[in-house]
């Protein structure tokens, strides 16, 4: 299978993304893959639109479903919200969307910081797969995957993106970090 | 070497003491720790994770803050609390230890803090539950008092993140404190190069040296350049026969002042695990001072209990 280029797939991203920012309006990007790409989405918002907006990071560690089955990733990252959540147009930003847990935990750590106006949710990757009643608004591509593999994405120190398939079997996914 | 706190993958299964703890899960638990500190700050101060669990906080002795502490430090994991103080209940009217734990395993609780005057009670109890039920040594007798020792390296990693390159000088009643025994362990896990006890003779254990400290039977000595001074409560009520002249003539040799707060390096933090005796252990100018970090212990000490417990709460995945 030839892999897109994750550059060209986060510039589709930014396309849809900067209609709908706001006044209002803040990124939130998910541990990892999903900071990185909002650090780069808020570069060049920042710089096209002049002003700064408000931004922060979320790690759905403590809310997910499969802490009692996988225990407390201790790799966390602590949450930063460094603004009122409150009726704030939050964009969450993530790297591959699949069941859509990762997403429900996340919306469920960010109730607990206050009441959004709106949620919306950006992916650079829909893998297919959705077990819950949840969506990405925006989508850098549609790409789905078999279920015994999965994609990561990483990020050399020049900051260039670099996306990869790794194939594991169904008993090493158990407790593999997987993107979910 | 087998240690009844780890479980056959060496995970964390119970905490009893700092002792044996390899330096990974310490991290681990210091790590997970960082992740709760926020918590407190938000809107909604709790996190779901122990949501549906029952955690009993036991008490045979009494201790109105570390009861406290492990409480919110439950609550704020989602899990439902209850507090039995046993000293005061069923005990006097003749119940075993394992009587009471049984009763509680009956009721399915899935978590037990323990404090207990005796040493070794904590494992005791440990021995005796079902592997679904995880124990936490509040404190037991003069032995440890792991989460207290944990809390204070979490405070001096906070504040001086160079564990490797540290002086430490701990003073006073060591030889009636659990907590000494257990923060000398974690630093010493963590790479503490240099720790330092500070008291008179009659209140250091005979084999202290053996723990890998350097002793002073003088403050200005022993303070000399440490960046790191941790003060220990007197604990009167341990102390049978006549281990000290009094209070006053304490601080006057061993308190801790301005004037020997400035031996320490000019950066030196200050700690103490409470309650304090203010002019007893500590002057009211220092434990209130711009080194003091004493309320920023309690602050972590939820944080680090947080950390604990969702450890041993979450299928023992440390």
């Amino acid at each position: 299978m030839t892999l897109p280029d994750p550059e060209q797939l986060l510039e589709h991203l930014y396309q849809q993304l900067k209609p709908r920012i706001q006044d209002q309006t803040v990124l939130v990007g998910i541990y990892t893959g999903g900071v990185w790409l909002m650090e780069r989405l808020l570069h060049r918002l920042q710089a096209e639109l002049g002003r700064d907006i408000p931004h922060g990071k979320l790690d759905a560690a403590m809310y997910r479903d499969d802490y009692a089955q996988r225990g407390l990733k201790t790799a966390a990252q602590p949450a930063q919200m460094p603004f009122d959540v409150n009726a704030k147009h939050i964009i969450l930003v993530d790297d591959i969307f699949y069941t859509g847990r990762t997403t429900r935990a996340v919306m469920n750590e960010l109730f607990d910081h206050g009441r959004p106006a709106s949620v919306q949710l950006a992916v650079l990757i829909n893998r297919g797969g959705a077990q819950l009643p949840i969506r990405p608004d925006m989508v850098g591509a549609d790409l789905p995957l078999l279920a015994h593999q999965s994609y990561e994405l990483a990020m050399n120190t020049q900051g260039r993106l670099h996306l990869s398939i790794a194939e594991s079997t169904p008993l090493a996914n158990k407790g593999a970090t997987t993107h979910v | 070497m087998y240690n009844p706190q780890l479980n056959a993958q060496g995970q964390l299964q119970h905490l009893l003491s700092i002792e044996g703890l390899p330096k990974r899960i310490l991290n681990d638990i210091l790590d997970t720790a960082e992740n709760f500190v926020g918590v407190a700050e938000r809107e909604v101060k709790k996190v779901p994770l122990l949501r549906g669990k029952t955690v009993c906080n036991i008490f045979f002795e009494n201790s109105t803050r570390t009861r406290t502490t492990f409480e919110i430090a439950a609550k704020r994991l989602s899990a439902d609390v209850l507090n039995l103080n046993v000293s005061t209940s069923s005990q006097s009217k003749g119940e075993t230890i394992l009587d009471t734990v049984n009763n509680l395993i009956a009721m399915h609780a899935d978590m037990f803090v323990v404090r207990h005057q005796q040493s070794g009670a904590a494992h005791f109890i440990a021995q005796h539950v079902p592997p679904h039920i995880s124990v936490i040594n509040a404190g037991d007798g003069r032995h440890a008092h792991p989460t207290q020792g944990l809390l204070d390296v979490f405070t001096i990693r906070k504040y001086k993140p160079e564990m490797h390159n540290l002086r430490v000088a701990i003073v006073g009643d060591v030889l009636h404190s659990r907590v000494a025994r257990s923060e000398i362990h974690a630093l010493t896990t963590l790479g503490v190069p240099e720790i330092r006890v500070i008291a008179p003779r009659t209140l250091l254990p005979t084999d202290v040296e053996k723990l890998g400290v350097q002793v002073f039977h003088n403050m200005e000595q022993g303070l000399k350049d440490v960046d790191v001074v941790m003060m220990l409560r007197l604990q009167n009520e341990r102390m049978s026969g006549a281990l000290l002249p009094s209070s006053q003539e304490f601080f006057q040799t061993f308190g801790l002042t301005p004037e020997r707060l400035a031996l320490a390096r000019p950066d030196a933090i200050v700690m103490h695990p409470g309650p304090m005796n203010r002019g007893v252990e500590i002057d009211s100018a220092v434990a209130d001072g711009k080194q003091s970090v004493i309320l920023p212990q309690v602050t972590y000490g939820i944080a680090v209990r947080m950390a604990v417990m969702a450890i041993l709460g979450g299928g023992n995945a440390a």
